[in-house]
């Protein structure tokens, strides 16, 4: 048989297990990822150099991680791997990337998004102002460069994330000025019993609640964001709230870790002509997947928090159970596979439990999205308010997203609606009664992230105009 | 001191020197070049589309709001660029200039 091109984005967790599921029948596997190290967001390695040991960088979690980055490392002789490089578009089973400025195209006959997740955020007036950071991005900052994002910091948001990345920093020696989360305490009670299909991680949680507590961080849970205060020229400098019972408080600070759980990366995916569901209990749209992760398209499949998000344990199954379903596609299934497949499946049934009580007991707020101020900017990249979007709607009748962005411009700055696009959604929905599925997605776009113009321009050499339309021929690997 | 990221540990590294708007900035081997302007500045760069300063949000190279630039005039995303030594970096764009949208 031919050997099948076989193509893997993203080396976190789901990629990882995926290419070892693929290397250990008998495949190589090309990977690429845009970091410099494997690992993903969540195992993410700090750089060479460090010293901090696995216990201080992920905590509970040590173990998962160095078997993840062991089995990266003897894994790494069996495959194509191409770190610091970013995937931009996707077309004719061609995958367009860059590497250190240079273009870098690559054929697949099986392609693997393995693409993860960035932090879902609903805006807050003021959050634009520098010292507001994705929660996500608060933690990458401690894991990667051992430092906190300002003198004194404020968490808020909702999701178990929120309280891990809180006590991170608390033990790591930074100041924790408060935790403010939107979700209602009791949530969390109404959702135990889906909470307790991982009892053990349920009870840690709680343990760091009660450590927070200890060490004196302010703890306000149903509340809502009023606005980030502080200037255009220092930044942040405190965070208004209302608290559960309606009243107003003030919390000073310089820096805020925003974030509300996860969103997945589905851009290549969206670019592939995969199909999309609406989740009802999430107010997303994932990928349309078979039980094993194959996509709507033929020889495409996903796995990890860019498929569903259910973390890093699930992740790992997930990426697993996408190298079986390849193998499956190559006439390669065995009785171990079949076996293995059905291991895989009553793990992550529990994993998906877990997930869903964690959404219930963490739940994204949508109903603020139609309390922000008509000066609530909804786009950080270009500035665009709530109110610009709403009249957008009223005034052009944009009720369809891709319309009131092309309108508006919300989902089309630098960082191509990633952390703006839902919410402009939700916004959209509120101002014009329109459920949120009928507002519908926003359409991903090549490229799926700002490119330099360098990589495909060259100098112009002579004076002939022709000439200097030319590109330079990049590396097709197929 | 003037600075909005903290540094709390990993702090025995080899210093490194690069210039940053014309000014020698220390730095330490595997910063990143957002920690190293950050640990001595509070933001970045200018937004083009009001008078504020920003700062990076996300770290994880998905929003790029850390853009910063070298002196030839290349682009560089902050938080996943690691600085080196020599590094000419300035944090406007060189050579571009337009006038600021305030709603």
């Amino acid at each position: 048989m031919a050997s099948s091109r076989i193509l893997i984005v993203g080396a976190g967790p789901a990629g990882v297990r995926c290419a070892e599921t693929l290397v250990r029948h008998g495949l190589r596997p090309t990977l690429i990822d845009e970091n410099r190290r494997d690992g993903g967001q969540i195992y993410r390695r700090q750089p060479e150099g460090f010293q901090r040991d696995y216990r201080t960088l992920y905590g509970s979690e040590a173990d998962k991680a160095k078997a993840l980055h062991d089995s990266f490392d003897q894994l790494r002789p069996e495959l194509d791997y191409y770190s610091d490089t970013s995937a931009w578009h996707l077309s004719g089973q061609r995958l367009y990337a860059h590497q250190q400025g240079r273009p870098l195209e690559l054929d697949y006959d099986h392609l693997l998004l393995c693409t993860g997740a960035t932090d879902r955020v609903m805006p807050v007036k003021g959050w634009q102002l520098a010292g507001t950071y994705s929660l996500g991005g608060a933690q990458i900052a401690l894991k990667n460069q051992a430092v906190s994002i300002g003198h004194e910091v404020v968490f808020m948001g909702s999701g178990p994330l929120l309280y891990l990345v809180a006590s991170q920093y608390l033990k790591a020696g930074a100041n924790v000025a408060a935790v403010l989360d939107t979700s209602a305490f009791s949530k969390r009670l109404s959702a135990l019993p889906k909470l307790l299909s991982r009892a053990p991680l349920t009870a840690r949680g709680s343990l760091l609640l009660a450590d927070l507590l200890r060490h004196g961080v302010s703890l306000h849970f149903g509340i809502r964001p009023l606005e980030v205060l502080g200037s255009t020229d220092s930044g942040v400098s405190a965070i208004r709230f209302a608290r559960a019972d309606g009243s107003v408080s003030e919390i000073c600070c310089d820096a805020l870790a925003l974030g509300y759980h996860l969103r997945p990366e589905t851009q290549l995916a969206d670019l592939a002509g995969c199909a999309f569901q609406f989740d009802e209990l999430s107010r997303q749209w994932l990928l349309q997947l078979d039980d094993l992760g194959r996509t709507s398209v033929p020889q495409v499949y996903a796995a990890g928090d860019g498929a569903r998000i259910r973390g890093a344990d699930a992740a790992e199954r997930a990426g697993e159970l996408a190298a079986i379903a390849l193998l499956q596609d190559l006439n390669r299934a065995t009785p171990e596979l079949a076996a293995r497949q059905q291991q895989l499946h009553s793990e992550l049934a529990v994993l998906s439990r877990f997930a869903q009580g964690l959404s219930e007991a963490f739940p994204w707020p949508a109903q603020h999205a139609a309390q922000l101020s008509d000066d609530t900017i909804i786009c950080r990249c270009e500035m665009i308010s709530a109110g610009e979007l709403r009249r957008t709607v009223q005034a052009k009748g944009a009720l369809e997203v891709n319309r009131a962005k092309a309108f508006s411009r919300v989902g089309m700055g630098r960082c191509q609606g990633r952390y703006c696009a839902h919410v402009g959604a939700e916004v959209i929905a509120a101002a014009s009664g329109e459920p949120l599925q009928v507002v519908g997605r926003q359409r991903g776009q090549a490229p799926v992230k700002p490119l330099p113009i360098s990589l495909y321009a060259v100098e112009p050499t002579d004076p002939a105009p022709q000439e200097s339309m030319q590109q330079p021929a990049p590396e097709v690997l197929s | 001191m003037i600075s909005r990221f903290v540094r709390l540990d990993e702090q025995h590294r080899p210093r490194v020197t690069l210039q940053v708007n014309g000014q020698p900035v220390d730095a330490l081997e595997g910063d990143t070049l957002m920690v190293a302007l950050l640990t001595q500045s509070r933001h970045l760069r200018q937004s083009e589309f009001d008078s504020g300063l920003r700062a990076g949000f996300c770290l994880m190279a998905a929003c790029q709001d850390c853009w910063v630039w070298t002196r030839q005039g290349e682009r560089l995303r902050a938080c996943s660029t690691p600085v080196s030594s020599g590094m000419d970096i300035l944090t406007y764009q060189p050579e571009a200039a337009w006038p600021v949208h305030e709603s």
